[in-house]
């Protein structure tokens, strides 16, 4: 109640102050540099920690600082993407990422509903069109609500909040510059780089910037993106391809390799088939090679068939690359603190207690090399990281056993090693796998198929077979996912989850029951209650 | 032993019988299992040459047998007490062969040289069956079938009583028929409804108003039942269980009349048998109950949609019941005598009744029913309900075209001839009292399910109480059915799961001071833009602070919570503390940093999550302080 009111009358102040903009607290008012050199110059830097990037990592780190008493600063600022989108505070996940993400796919998610609901006695008539315009902008309101929400947040627990494009000028100064080019230095004990990714444009093929969009774009545009072809087999591109034929899109995948590099490979296929029986059309093995715009608008993308050599072509309204993403470190002038990074990858080289190369300078999230690129990691990440800078605890953070979901339209939840990583690291006889098919008990009345719901775990074979992953493939993943990955944590045995007793009727209680290992060659359908 | 001297209350004899009475009878019940299990039974003692001869005797025979060695036993000196009074033999060998006391070393090299025991050694199994399982419902199937598996020869009688309105189903028992698969599938309903409202908003065009058809529902539910039916025959055929649709009723030791629908008769006889008969709704024993009202029994596959309905009760049957009738729209009024969902933490209880008065349940708190009378007939009818306050001298009337009763479940242990063999029950509740093993009092008779005195009514624990019984008892298993931490969700409108303790119980246990409660208020994301309330979802954890902070009770109260539950419920078979649960990291999406206003943060986010951050951002609240929003 509070939060929606909370909502409603910050919508209203935001006409006040403009969208996103926010005036900087500090005193850059002057023309020229002012501010943290001076005092910089007389040994006493302006703040105890300055973290550059407002996403989930930097201001969590920022917050709990300015908790345990520290002087804290925050510099963000969104770079408008190649199409101009901009956005608020909050970074890649509030804005265009998870938030938008998962939104836009309960909306297919619903679409799905309405489709089931007549089997369940709702007379619900057969066609439902789908309103683009009146989703993306509950969607946008509900982002911009956040945006504020983290505003609000820094100003309560007094963090310093610089709305500018930030570089290093030595290893406690940073460069501060507005939209407007005014520059502020600004000079730190600590220094915490945040500053995430950005989407990667496959510049060197002709027409792909002019005419493409990106993830930083799709949860903004204000009307239908059409028919789309969406270019990647990441979780991104997968995603975007899922909720777009959820909404009754026409949407196609062009995949050059594999789908969900990284991922277990038995599931990622399995969520592609359950895709593509609902709609989604694949083209796998093809590469774009331009994309041009044609009189009526239209896009019309040729493309390579890797294997025959052969060439396609057909015409979109819109095209998404989602083809992997950069660390946005380039113009950050790392090499003037002496921060060193991986020349290829361009991310940032940490150790263990998120140190970058020069001690007192760190990385978090997206932007720091070898790190899983998660919202609740990075959080995890800089909260502990805090910590330790204001001598609170040692804790180190562990990126082992990161459970993560895929929020295709069959969701995939995961946590620990994929089968492959699995025999990688321990050898096939000395891995079991224990699996099933299963299927969701509504399934059955809205007659739908449940081809694709399957689960499996990975234990290492000798007793008490711990549990080295677990993977799940169906109906909120994510949910029935996070408690098994506390079970993990705890260092679960295949016996223990085995004896938990399952909750009936749920998707979930089908992981209690893995009785039939790879193996066997048995047949692992589940049959029966 | 038993009693502490300081506490003793009464002379002891010397020697070994410190034995309580109850003691006594669990020992005589496990001596008698030992018996009736081996066809070659020797009490012996380690180092005793006379025992060492037997054994050698019935080695050179090639008969298989099993020993237990008094010597070498904890409770040994008592086992020869309860075998002497078994027996009338206080020595060791003491040997049985089938079933029959031999005696000592010495006669049972009598009864070889006379050819007794070679002629008893023959004697074959003279049962038809090895088991025989009375009810088919999910813990009686999960027991015959596994003990078919084990290669026995297996017989289930199960057989459906219809109801007062005449409703009757087919195999499977309650949770197919009537419980857990229907509720769930008439919740999805109610939820889908919901989802059509929420669509709206999220882009979805259409302007009619959705009604909802009752029996298009109904149909499709009862035809995945119908499938589910056929596919449990099935089952039981391929793993060559022998099904009779008769009811089954003990007439003698070991023997079994089973009627049928017909009402023929036929007896069986079986090794051992397990009672797995279930239970069913009570009656309020008012003017008009059995004649005008149902039960959750009746109400699955009532033909006609029910109408403006009186639910009777607040047990997790009658919220349920009543959560998705109001979900599919219907006019419905819960009426409660005391408190909502006994045995349940209350606190979360209470915002269980809360939601669902919010979303338009009506609740008649402190009331029961003293009369129902017909006032118009159809499908439905139309009924008057009088009832009366349990504070004052209080009367009200109300109509309603339904009138459904959830007050409770009745052992259906009465009528089935336990008193012919001598099994006992609970008089007051019916249900039967077993050990650890779930063996009644009569040692080849066990017992499994909702029957159980003092154990969970839930599927799932039956299912593995019934396997884990055709392990031990076919399978050389000695492993137990452990009823600690069982999770469970009550499908209300908000669901809310549970494993562990509640909040009253804990404090009951270990006492406040030792406690701490963690708790949280969220709004899942995809309520936000649906427009659904805030502050509402909700979710605490209660650790022991005096081990190690764990996790004794999870409580959670938002969508999805069976399928959040499962997973906590296993991290608390691995014993979870509040440290590992802080160092777990949540799922996306969720940033638990949207927070408003409050310092604490009750912000939206995907719920395992959020929970998962509860340490983080409320451990400097105060013990079960629940004012933490500003």
């Amino acid at each position: 109640m509070a939060a929606t009111a909370a909502t409603a009358v910050l919508a209203a102040l935001r006409g006040f102050f403009g969208r996103f903009r926010w005036r900087p607290q500090a005193p850059a008012l002057a023309g020229g540099v002012r501010g943290a050199a001076r005092s910089a110059a007389a040994g006493r830097p302006d703040y105890d920690l300055l973290v550059i990037g407002g996403g989930s990592g930097g201001l969590a780190c920022a917050k709990e600082a300015a908790q345990l008493g520290k002087k804290v600063a925050v510099v963000d600022y969104v770079e408008p993407s190649p199409r101009g989108t901009r956005w608020g505070l909050g970074g890649t996940c509030v804005n265009v990422g998870c938030i938008p993400k998962k939104l836009m796919h309960h909306a297919a998610l619903l679409g799905a509903m309405i489709h089931d609901a007549p089997h369940y006695g709702w007379g619900v008539p057969q066609q439902v069109p789908h309103d683009w315009s009146k989703m993306a902008e509950a969607v946008q309101n509900y982002v911009k609500s956040l945006n504020w929400g983290h505003r609000v947040q820094l100003q309560e627990r007094k963090v310093s909040y610089f709305n500018m494009k930030a570089s290093f000028v030595d290893e406690h100064v940073v460069r501060g510059v507005t939209k407007g080019g005014k520059e502020t230095l600004l000079s730190a004990k600590h220094i915490v780089i945040a500053t995430g990714g950005r989407p990667r444009y496959p510049t060197e093929i002709e027409g792909a910037l002019e005419h493409g969009i990106t993830s930083d774009d799709i949860f903004w545009l204000k009307e239908s993106p059409g028919k789309t072809l969406v270019v990647g087999g990441s979780y991104v591109a997968l995603e975007c391809a899922g909720f777009l034929t959820g909404l009754g899109l026409d949407t196609t995948v062009m995949i050059r390799s594999i789908p969900l590099r990284g991922f277990d490979q038995q599931m990622s296929a399995l969520v592609t088939d359950y895709m593509a029986s609902h709609g989604t059309r694949f083209l796998r093995g093809c590469t774009v090679m331009s994309v041009k715009r044609l009189p009526d608008s239209q896009l019309q993308v040729t493309w390579k068939e890797l294997a025959s050599g052969g060439e396609g072509t057909d015409t979109f309204n819109t095209v998404l690359w989602a083809v992997g993403r950069v660390a946005e470190t380039r113009n950050l002038d790392l090499e003037k603190a002496g921060v060193d990074i991986n020349p290829k990858s361009k991310k940032i080289l940490v150790d263990a207690r998120e140190a970058t190369s020069v001690p007192h300078i760190y990385a978090i999230g997206d932007t720091a090399e070898g790190r899983p690129e998660l919202t609740p990691t990075a959080i995890m990440a800089g909260r502990l990281l805090a910590q330790r800078l204001c001598g609170q605890s040692k804790d180190l953070m562990d990126y082992d056993n990161v459970p993560t979901t895929v929020f295709t339209p069959l969701e995939y939840g995961c946590v620990g090693l994929s089968e492959e990583e699995a025999v990688a690291r321990h050898g096939a006889d000395h891995v079991e796998v224990y699996h099933a098919y299963y299927k969701p008990l509504e399934f059955t009345v809205a007659e739908r198929d449940a081809s694709q719901c399957y689960i499996k775990m990975v234990c290492l074979r000798k007793p008490p077979k711990p549990v080295l992953g677990l993977h799940f493939l169906g109906p909120n993943a994510g949910e029935v996912t996070q408690g098994f990955a506390l079970g993990i944590k705890c260092g679960a045995s295949y016996a223990q989850v085995m004896r938990t007793v399952g909750i009936h009727p749920t998707c979930a209680e089908e992981v209690t029951k893995l009785r039939i290992t790879k193996r066997s060659g048995m047949d692992p359908t589940v049959t029966g209650c | 032993m038993s009693s502490l001297p300081g506490r003793r209350t009464r002379h002891s004899p010397p020697g070994p019988s410190h034995l309580s009475s109850e003691a006594r009878e669990e020992l005589r019940r496990r001596l008698q299992g030992l018996i009736e299990d081996n066809r070659v039974m020797i009490f012996s003692k380690s180092y005793c040459p006379h025992s060492k001869r037997v054994k050698e005797l019935f080695s050179s025979l090639g008969v298989e047998y099993n020993t237990l060695e008094l010597d070498q036993v904890d409770d040994g000196a008592n086992v020869q007490e309860v075998l002497s009074e078994i027996t009338n033999q206080r020595t060791v060998p003491n040997i049985f062969v089938n079933k029959v006391h031999m005696g000592g070393c010495d006669r049972t090299f009598k009864a070889h040289q006379s050819g007794l025991l070679q002629k008893l050694l023959q004697k074959e199994s003279t049962y038809d069956y090895d088991l025989i399982v009375i009810g088919g419902g999910s813990g009686g199937l999960a027991c015959a079938q596994e003990a078919a598996i084990l290669g026995k020869k297996v017989m289930v009688l199960d057989f459906v009583v219809p109801t007062p309105q005449g409703t009757s189903w087919g195999l499977g028992g309650t949770c197919v028929n009537v419980g857990c698969i229907p509720k769930k599938l008439m919740h999805q309903a109610a939820l889908l409804g919901q989802a059509l409202r929420d669509s709206r908003k999220f882009g979805w065009e259409y302007n009619q108003q959705v009604k909802h058809n009752w029996e298009i529902m109904t149909e499709a539910i009862q035809n995945h039942i119908g499938s589910l039916n056929w596919s449990y025959g099935l089952s039981l055929k391929e793993k060559s269980v022998t099904y009779a649709n008769s009811y089954g009723e003990f007439v003698e030791h070991h023997k079994i009349k089973a009627t049928n629908r017909k009402g023929q008769e036929t007896y069986y006889t079986a090794a051992k048998f397990v009672i797995a008969t279930g239970a069913r709704p009570r009656y309020l024993e008012i003017q008009g109950d059995k004649e005008y009202c149902i039960t959750s029994d009746d109400l699955f596959s009532l033909p006609y949609c029910p109408g403006k309905t009186l639910v009777v009760g607040a047990s997790y049957v009658a919220l349920e019941c009543a959560g998705f009738l109001a979900g599919v729209g219907l006019d419905v009024t819960v009426m409660v005598r005391s408190i909502l969902l006994r045995g349940f933490d209350q606190e979360m209880a209470e915002k269980v009744g809360s939601y669902m008065e919010q979303h338009g349940v009506k609740f008649l708190r402190k009331f029961v029913p003293v009369m129902v009378q017909k006032l118009e007939k159809g499908s439905p009818g139309k009924l008057k309900v009088v009832a009366k306050s349990t504070q004052e001298p209080e009367t009200i009337e109300g109509v309603y075209n339904t009138v459904l009763l959830a007050i409770g479940r009745e052992s259906s242990t009465r009528k089935i001839g336990l008193e012919k063999i001598g099994v006992k029950i609970s008089e007051k509740s019916g249900k039967i009292p077993v050990n650890d093993i779930e063996q009644t009092n009569v040692p080849y008779v066990y017992a499994v399910g909702d029957v159980l005195d003092g154990k969970l009514e839930l599927t799932p624990v039956a299912i593995q109480a019934g396997k884990l019984l055709a392990r031990r008892l076919f399978g050389g298993s000695s492993e137990k059915c452990n009823y600690i931490n069982v999770p469970t969700t009550v499908f209300t409108p908000l669901e809310y799961g549970c494993c562990g303790l509640s909040e009253e119980k804990a404090i009951e246990i270990y006492k406040k001071e030792n406690l701490e409660v963690y708790h949280t208020l969220f709004w899942p994301l995809e309520w936000t833009i649906a427009g659904r309330e805030n502050n509402t979802c909700y979710a605490k954890i209660i650790c022991n602070k005096v081990d190690n902070n764990r996790v004794i009770g999870f409580h959670i109260l938002g969508p999805n919570a069976g399928e959040v539950t499962q997973g906590f419920a296993a991290a608390m078979k691995c014993g979870i503390t509040k440290q590992l649960l802080d160092d777990t990291i949540g799922i996306h999406p969720t940033c638990g940093i949207h927070h408003f206003g409050d310092n604490e943060g009750i912000g939206p986010g995907h719920h395992p999550e959020r929970l998962l951050r509860l340490g983080l951002l409320l451990s400097s609240l105060p013990v079960c302080s629940h004012s933490f929003q500003t």
